[in-house]
C-alpha cells in the first residue's frame, strides 16, 4: 500500500515538474517534439533510478557511519556525474540501439536538477531502499508524463499564429501554467 | 583594463545579459522559490554569493585545473561553496532556509553558475570574474525579487509582507505553482516587447 501511495503522490499530486519546479530546463528545452520528449524521459528514468540506488547506498554506508553528512552535496553530484559517464560508456558497448536513442540526452542529465533533487529527497524523507527505488521510478514517470503532455500541446501550438512578443518561451510558460493548474486537480488525493 | 571596463562587465551581467529574463537560465529556482519577494531575494543572494566565490576561485585555479577534467573540477569548486552557503543559512536564517528547502543544495546544478565558470571565469582575471559574478548574481537576484513581488502582490495583496490591498482580494493561484509559470511568461513577454522598442 505504501508503495502505491508513493507512486500516486510522485506521479500526479507532487509532480516533480509541475508542482515542485525541478527539471524545468529540459521541460522547456526538449519539449518541442513528442519523440525527443520520450527519449529524454527514458534517459531520465534510467539514470534517476540507478543514481538513487547508488547515492542511497553511499549515504547509508559511508556518509552516515563516518558522520560526514555535510559532504552530501559534493559527494552526490560527483557520483551522479561519474555515473552518467559510466552509463554512457556501458550503453555504447552493450546496447548501441538504446545508446542511439538516449545518447544525446545523457550528457545533459548531469545538470538536470531532478536527479540530484530526488537523491537528496529520499534521504530527507527517510525512505528505505525499496521505497527510494519506487519513489525514483515514479518521479521519473511523472516527469515523463508532464514532458510528453507538454510536447503534445506544443506540437499543436506551433501551427497557431501568435502575437510577436508571446512567441517562444512566454507562450510555453503560459501553457505550462495551465498544465500545472490541471494537475492541481489531483491535490488532496493522497 | 580600467575601472570602466569592470563596470561594463557588471552592467552586462545585471541588464544586457540578465540570466533570467534574457538568457533564460536557472529556471528551476526562479519558479520554485518566488512565492514571496523575500524568498526570491534570499535565493537570489545565496546564488549570487556562490557565483562570486566560485568565479573568483575558478579564475585563480584556471591554470592549475587540467583542461580535460575542467568540468568536474568546476563542479567540485561550486559544490564546496554551495555547502558553505547551505551551512551558513541553516545556522543564521533557519526560517528562510526552511522555506527554500531543497533549492539551496540544488544551486550546484544551476546552469548559471557552471555557465559563468566555463564561459567567463576560465578565461578572465580575478577582478573581472568577480565583477561578472556580482553582475550576473545581482541580475538574478533582481529578477527573482521582481517575480516574487509580483506573485506576492497578486496572490496575497502584500509586498515584502507589507499590506498593499486587503488579502481577501488576492488571487491565491499566483502563490501556487501555476501562478509561477504564468507570471514569468507574462514578464518575459513584457521584457521582449520593451527590448525591441
Amino acid at each position: 500500500m505504501t508503495y502505491i501511495l508513493i507512486f500516486i503522490s510522485a506521479v500526479f499530486v507532487n509532480n516533480i515538474v509541475l508542482a515542485q519546479f525541478l527539471g524545468i530546463c529540459p521541460f522547456l528545452g526538449v519539449s518541442k517534439k513528442i519523440d525527443t520528449a520520450l527519449g529524454m524521459s527514458g534517459a531520465v528514468a534510467f539514470v534517476m533510478t540507478i543514481a538513487t540506488i547508488f547515492t542511497y547506498i553511499i549515504q547509508k554506508t559511508v556518509l552516515d557511519p563516518f558522520q560526514i553528512g555535510f559532504l552530501q552535496t559534493i559527494v552526490f553530484i560527483l557520483i551522479i556525474a561519474a555515473l552518467v559517464q559510466l552509463v554512457e560508456i556501458i550503453l555504447k558497448k552493450i546496447s548501441p540501439a538504446l545508446y542511439q536513442a538516449l545518447g544525446v540526452f545523457l550528457p545533459l542529465i548531469t545538470t538536470n536538477c531532478t536527479i540530484l533533487g530526488v537523491a537528496i529527497l529520499v534521504i530527507q524523507k527517510d525512505y528505505n531502499l525499496l521505497e527510494s527505488v519506487v519513489f525514483a521510478l515514479s518521479t521519473a514517470i511523472g516527469f515523463g508524463l508532464a514532458l510528453v503532455l507538454f510536447a503534445g500541446i506544443r506540437e499543436q501550438m506551433s501551427l497557431v499564429k501568435l502575437p510577436k512578443g508571446m512567441e517562444g518561451t512566454p507562450i510555453a510558460l503560459l501553457t505550462a501554467g495551465l498544465l500545472a493548474m490541471a494537475f492541481m486537480g489531483f491535490s488532496g488525493i493522497v | 583594463m580600467s575601472n570602466n571596463s569592470n563596470l561594463k562587465v557588471f552592467i552586462n551581467g545585471l541588464i544586457t545579459e540578465n540570466p533570467t529574463f534574457v538568457l533564460l537560465l536557472g529556471m528551476c529556482p526562479t519558479l520554485g522559490t518566488t512565492s514571496s519577494a523575500a524568498n526570491g531575494m534570499g535565493m537570489g543572494l545565496a546564488t549570487a554569493f556562490v557565483l562570486v566565490c566560485s568565479n573568483m576561485a575558478i579564475s585563480l585555479l584556471k591554470n592549475v585545473i587540467p583542461d580535460k577534467v575542467r568540468i568536474p573540477g568546476f563542479i567540485v569548486v561550486i559544490a564546496t561553496f554551495v555547502t558553505v552557503v547551505d551551512m551558513l543559512m541553516q545556522a543564521y536564517v533557519p526560517s528562510l532556509y526552511a522555506s527554500l528547502g531543497l533549492f539551496i543544495p540544488l544551486i550546484v546544478v544551476n546552469c548559471i553558475v557552471l555557465g559563468r565558470a566555463e564561459a567567463f571565469a576560465a578565461k578572465n582575471n580575478v577582478v573581472r570574474s568577480m565583477f561578472d559574478g556580482l553582475g550576473i548574481g545581482l541580475g538574478f537576484t533582481f529578477a527573482l525579487t521582481l517575480l516574487g513581488a509580483v506573485r506576492e502582490l497578486l496572490g496575497t495583496g502584500k509586498v515584502f509582507s507589507l499590506s498593499m490591498f486587503p488579502e481577501s482580494y488576492g488571487m491565491l493561484v499566483f502563490v501556487l505553482a501555476p501562478g509561477a509559470f504564468i507570471t514569468l511568461g507574462y514578464l518575459i513577454a513584457l521584457i521582449n516587447k520593451l527590448r525591441k522598442a
